[in-house]
């Protein structure tokens, strides 16, 4: 059985500080005795010594931006409910699929109580009377390990009624998906925990912390930002502020993955991390495979304007990427080397974004299948320069005006910073188009080379064939 | 002949009482019916509808919006093969071939002998893992062609029967929330003011 391995051929277990892989290092960080052999559920317990607007305000203090993607600070969104209007929910976004990403099902079998424990710190600052864990279909064993953690805490009273014989109550209800990436988008997410097809809601309102699930006030978070809370209760906002830089404290897991020596998720300083650092570093890629040349890298998920090596030096900070034409998203560095095929590597992601579309915007469900076509066709020599153009035709209507896109002093081409502007109702649409863009501004020449070479035939010379 | 057994209508009605509304189980249940039977019949669906209080083709229409959900038999080991940017980067497609050839079967066909259905899948969140691949959702990580062969011909043999059970069956532990530690599912309704630990 061993040389099928469950676990990732590499941990990552370099000295740095550590918030939420801290428990990585064990094989078995999943179970209750490791847990609470290593400080697990003092957060929990520091939490209920306190009253909930002090837990609050610890969180708004740290400023714990959310990992799924928007950024938003947790305390911050916590604080959008409106009052007096009860009861309010928490639901986990445990549906990782946004291509590159691998963090989320990492806590949630490595150090589910982890999770749990965020999930209670949640509740109890923010008022939320139940939880569900929304853990995404194909994930078996992600599933196997929560559930048996649930049960665990549930017995040792953790969770259910007077936790810790307090007046603090709540039940966490384990959920599973089925199979549909567009479900991660939260309001997708509060459809599908309502037993409908898993398609985002129309906005306004925007923020389900308004309007959510069964039209309550809901809280939804990403299970790596919940899972930095009960190192935040037991340490502090101030010792959380001090890793990182102020505006991306503490750190964030990063998956990288592609044509890297030493792919791997990896828990990084935020704010001051460069890329560099991360592709290059001795603790972390240590280069690109077999001495190769970069060639470029996504940045932060499938759904992120691409990079050169141009931008290595940039540092995981928002505002820094999101001004040089891209964003963090998910935490995801997929990279590619000199020998990539760089439209046949569009195509992969293009084709996904199609494949997900939920077909509720018409932008995002045609345009994103003629992107896919017309790659498709490009990628297999039968493409003519009209096709090119067409690309970025199709790609207006879903996002008009100027696409975000990086820079390159070799080739004269400025930025365009993020965020774009767009006709749907969620991300996947516009997600089809950034990998063609980035790889048609960047890369046109290699589209070029592919294209089929048309001789047009001048009618005089047909009739004059015909009569030879 | 394919609605939930009686085991599985208690467990059903276990679920949905985790839930303010009924309907919210309908994925889940839709799920242990999916492990009854390896795919999803029509009076499974009528069957949950049922139990939740919706029409069969409400059931349905969430049914069909997702891929795990299948509305006919499927191999007794579904494989499905991660063809998104970072498996493709590290081999992918190759990888894909390989199995067709091995199995004797293009993606989305299944073996003669219903042992084997074949799929291109999308993202498995296990990209620094490239490329790889979930039987019946449990993954193998970085996946040569040599291991895919041996991994299939074990399969078949029956050797990985202990650690991948037949397609349908999900996660082998299942969360259950003891009754006297239960606090009960908080209807969205009638519920008066802030939860008690608020109020201090
Ligand atoms: C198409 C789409 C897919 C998404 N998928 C996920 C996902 O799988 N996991 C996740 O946490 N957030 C995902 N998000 C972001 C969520 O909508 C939401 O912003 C996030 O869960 C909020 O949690 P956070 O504030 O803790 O980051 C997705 C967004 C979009 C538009
Ligand atoms: S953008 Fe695409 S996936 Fe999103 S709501 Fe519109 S059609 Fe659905």
């Amino acid at each position: 059985m061993s040389s099928y391995p469950w676990a990732p051929g590499f941990i990552d277990d370099a000295h740095r500080p550590r918030i939420v892989t801290s428990r990585f290092q064990y094989e078995d960080g999943y179970t209750l005795e490791r847990y609470l052999a290593t400080g697990g559920y003092a957060g929990l317990r520091s939490a209920l010594s306190r009253t909930s607007a002090q837990v609050l305000d610890e969180v708004k203090a740290a400023t714990v931006l959310g990992r799924g993607g928007a950024g938003f600070p947790a305390g911050t969104k916590w604080g959008l409910t409106p009052a007096g209007v009860w009861p309010r929910y928490l639901v986990v976004n445990g549906d990782e699929s946004e291509p590159g990403t691998y963090k989320d099902r990492l806590l949630m079998e490595r150090d589910p109580h982890q999770l749990i424990e965020g999930c209670l710190i949640a509740c109890y600052a923010a008022g939320l009377s139940q939880c569900f864990l929304y853990i995404r279909g194909e994930m078996a064993l992600a599933q196997e390990r929560v559930a048996t953690a649930l049960n665990e805490a549930y017995a040792a009273g953790y969770i259910g009624r007077s936790i810790l014989g307090s007046h603090f109550s709540v039940d966490i209800v384990l959920h599973w998906g089925a199979g549909a990436y567009v479900v991660g988008e939260e309001t997708a997410l509060i459809e599908s925990l309502e037993g409908n097809r898993g398609m985002p809601r129309l906005k306004p309102p925007y923020f389900p912390a308004a309007v959510g699930l069964y039209g309550k006030p809901t809280i939804v978070n990403n299970v790596e930002t919940l899972a930095n809370l009960p190192w935040l209760l037991t340490h502090s906002a101030a010792e959380y502020t001090a890793i990182g830089t102020e505006t991306s404290p503490g750190t964030r897991m990063v998956a990288v993955s592609g044509h890297v020596r030493r792919p791997g998720v990896y828990e990084i300083i935020n704010g001051t991390t460069t890329f560099r650092d991360l592709l290059y570093g001795d603790e972390f890629c240590q280069g690109i495979r077999g001495g190769r040349q970069l060639k470029a890298f996504v940045p932060g998920g499938g759904s992120a304007p691409w990079f050169l090596p141009d931008q290595l030096d940039l540092p995981f900070e928002a505002k820094v990427v999101s001004a040089a034409g891209s964003m963090l998203g998910s935490g995801a560095v997929i990279v590619m080397d000199e020998t990539t095929d760089i439209p046949a590597a569009a195509l992969t992601l293009t084709r996904f974004y199609a494949h997900e579309s939920c077909g509720k915007c018409v932008p995002c469900r045609e345009g994103a299948t003629w992107l896919e076509r017309i790659l498709e066709r490009v990628v297999a020599g039968r493409g003519t320069a009209r096709d090119l153009d067409q690309l970025l035709e199709v790609g207006a209507t879903i996002c008009p005006g100027a696409f975000p896109h990086a820079s390159s002093a070799g080739q004269g081409i400025e930025a365009v910073p993020f965020p774009y502007r767009m006709t749907t109702i969620c991300f996947v649409g516009p997600s089809a188009y950034v990998p063609v863009h980035s790889a048609l501004t960047l890369f046109r020449d290699e589209f070029e080379a592919r294209l089929i070479k048309r001789k047009l035939i001048p009618v005089s010379a047909g009739v004059a064939d015909d009569h030879g | 002949m394919s609605r939930l057994n009686d085991a599985n209508e208690v467990l059903a009605k276990e679920i949905i009482a985790r839930y303010p509304k009924p309907r919210s189980a309908i994925i889940p249940l839709l799920h242990v019916s999916q492990q009854q039977n390896g795919y999803i019949t029509h009076e499974a669906i009528a069957h949950i509808a049922e139990l939740v209080g919706a029409t069969s083709a409400e059931v349905l229409g969430t049914c069909t919006f997702y891929e795990m959900f299948k509305m006919h038999p499927v191999g007794k080991y579904l494989i499905n093969i991660c063809s998104t940017m970072s498996c493709a980067l590290m081999g992918a497609e190759q990888l894909i071939e390989h199995a067709e050839h091995k199995l004797g079967i293009k993606v989305g066909g299944t073996t003669p002998d219903g042992l084997f259905t074949l799929e291109r899948a999308e993202c498995q969140a296990a990209c620094t893992e490239a490329p790889c691949l979930q039987a019946n959702y449990r993954y193998r990580y970085r996946v040569t062609h040599e291991q895919l062969d041996r991994f299939l011909d074990d399969l078949a043999e029956g050797l990985l029967d202990g650690e991948i059970p037949p397609h349908g069956v999900l996660a082998q532990v299942r969360q259950s929330i003891p009754v006297d530690r239960a606090v009960g599912a908080v209807p969205p309704d009638d519920v008066e003011g802030a939860p008690r630990w608020m109020a201090t």
